[in-house]
């Protein structure tokens, strides 16, 4: 691979990393807060690239017209800039849902939960919901209208429950939490899906097969299909 | 990819190429070369239009729902890592070319065994993953550093670097000595890893791939070695990624689930899981909180190797410091991590 296509694939590569992070593709990939970096690097990167092809073209215009071995491997930088401008996959779904148990994991210390926030329903995203239905027995959810939102996934036994993934990275680490279903529960809704569904606590919890982590149910009065949010992951 | 490169391959070594270019030197060196072979320009020109037309076919064939999680997996683990990989790559072009041979001689111990700890120490001060700290540890033996200290300080800077460190104490809010026993735990791996390597390490298994050399400007030579350092590390990490986001999805977590009882099992099983998954080193304790079947000694196993040892490492190490380096590094690496994690977590947890 001579100068000239090096330059070309960090461009490409620069420019997609680009188009990513200055539109929401990126909010699929990683946490918000890489934003800046990424805009950083794909600028440094376009400048490399636009640096080396002035070089170069300038370097032939002196007859400087030497060959060198450069490292192969640098054609695969094209995979990414391909899954990036051409495919985009989208954020993780229920598959990686039902690989994984669900992520909810005993709090250190006797951490008192606040009183939830006013309002009839009540928004809580679903990590919340679970740490407060299974750690604190519920206290803060009784009596309350809880709205959740979620995709749909199947559970182990069919039945679909409200998953959503958590990611602290970036997708490679992202691990989903889950809330099972009673009531006016979603069927015939296919997995993925969004849905808001606004329900009750219950103190029923089930085990999630995969690493015996508590998964709590949710008693649903209603639900509703939304567009997938913005922010896909919690 | 293969096809393509082959193909300048066997162009690059037709032994007419050669004659003609040394047979015409006053001629543009464009002119005859344009007219027979086809460059590398070319190849990438007529692939990138496949590309494009194509693109439909393309997006059909990933979206198969395991399918498409890979291709999340693969592109977001590049994406995560490639602000890391520039940082890295420009920062190692600084060492090549604006920082004198002689700095390293004054700001490192003169006596090579006590260059490995205070390497190892700096790592505190690289807050990074570990994609960045492959090609820094390249150019600082390039520069001159001994490479036992470069290699403890490849291990440790990604892993007790501030942000890794607060990113372990917020995952794990009840165990605040996980943060300790990580931090003591990977710095005693990368020192003793560098002593190991001052007293068996060959000199001739790092073979560091050629750099161009450029005449000209300073500037120059930083832009080169920034062009050569991107697509060499970063086609490495290409490689990686694929890797881990292949492991990712063919593993399911549940076969795990069965070795959680088994003290030993679960170290192996997490050690090995560690390198397998890949994950950057500022979220791996994010994962490691979410196992939480297994016991916490077998945790820190997780955390230490983790960030000394993964497929994308050995993948980027393989490209960087050569084949023969890798296959002895990385094994001793993950032993001795394995050896002192469950050491510390005896006595710390």
């Amino acid at each position: 691979m001579n100068k000239q296509a090096q330059a070309v694939i960090m461009l490409l590569f620069g420019g997609a990393i680009l188009k990513a992070s200055l539109s929401d593709l990126y909010l699929r990939y990683v946490k918000e807060g890489l934003r800046p970096f990424l805009i950083g690097a794909g600028l440094l990167l376009v400048a490399a690239a636009v640096l080396t092809l002035w070089y170069d073209l300038r370097g032939k215009a002196q007859a400087h017209g030497e060959h060198h071995h450069e490292p192969k491997v640098g054609w695969l930088l094209l995979l990414p800039v391909l899954g990036l401008l051409l495919v985009a996959p989208p954020a993780l779904g229920s598959d990686a849902a039902g690989q994984a148990g669900t992520v909810l994991t005993a709090p250190g210390t006797d951490s008192d939960y606040p009183a939830l926030p006013a309002g009839d329903p009540v928004d809580l995203g679903l990590l919340d919901y679970a740490s407060r239905a299974v750690f604190d027995d519920g206290r803060s959810l009784t009596g309350r209208n809880l709205r959740l939102t979620g995709f749909v996934t199947p559970g182990p036994d069919g039945a679909p429950m409200l998953a959503r993934m958590v990611m602290s990275c970036c997708a490679a680490d992202g691990r989903p939490i889950k809330v099972a279903l009673s009531g006016e529960v979603p069927a015939a809704v296919p997995a993925d899906t969004w849905i808001q569904v606004v329900g009750t606590w219950t103190g029923k919890t089930e085990q999630d097969p995969v690493n015996d982590a508590k998964v709590p149910y949710l008693q649903v009065k209603s639900w509703q299909e939304i567009a997938a949010p913005k922010q896909q992951y919690e | 990819m293969t096809a393509p490169e082959d193909v300048t391959d066997r162009r690059d070594a037709a032994p007419g190429d050669d004659i003609a270019r040394t047979s015409a030197p006053p001629a543009p060196p464009d002119a005859p070369a344009t007219g027979r072979r086809i460059g590398s320009v070319e190849i990438l020109a007529g692939l990138l239009v496949l590309l494009v037309v194509f693109r439909n076919p393309l997006a059909a064939l990933v979206s198969a729902p395991r399918l498409q999680t890979w291709t999340t997996v693969f592109v977001s683990v590049l994406v995560q890592a490639v602000p890391f990989l520039v940082f890295g790559v420009v920062l190692s072009a600084v060492i090549a070319v604006f920082v004198p041979r002689s700095f390293w001689a004054k700001a490192l111990p003169r006596h090579p065994a006590l260059a490995v700890p205070a390497a190892g120490l700096a790592g505190v001060v690289l807050p990074g993953c570990e994609c960045g700290s492959v090609p820094i540890a390249g150019s600082l033996i390039r520069r001159g550093v001994t490479p036992a200290a470069a290699l403890a300080f490849l291990l440790s800077a990604p892993a007790i670097n501030p942000i890794v460190l607060t990113a372990t104490a917020v995952a794990f809010p009840g165990n605040p000595e996980m943060v300790v026993a990580r931090g003591v735990a990977s710095l005693i791996v990368a020192v003793a890893m560098g002593w190991l390597w001052l007293r068996l390490g060959k000199a001739e298994w790092i073979k560091l791939p050629a750099r161009p050399h450029e005449d000209g400007s300073r500037l120059k030579a930083f832009v080169a070695a920034c062009r050569h350092d991107v697509m060499h590390a970063g086609g490495f990490l290409v490689l990686g990624a694929a890797a881990a986001a292949t492991i990712n999805v063919v593993v399911p977590e549940s076969w795990l689930q069965t070795l959680a009882g088994n003290e030993v099992l679960s170290i192996i099983a997490l050690a090995v899981l560690a390198v397998l998954l890949s994950i950057c080193s500022e979220a791996d304790a994010f994962v490691a909180a979410s196992l939480s079947q297994f016991s916490l000694t077998s945790r820190l196993v997780f955390l230490v190797v983790g960030p000394m040892v993964d497929l994308k490492l050995i993948a980027m190490q393989t490209g960087v410091f050569g084949r023969r380096f890798s296959v002895r590094f990385a094994p001793a690496t993950f032993a001795a991590a394995i050896l002192v994690g469950t050491g510390i977590g005896a006595v710390l947890l």
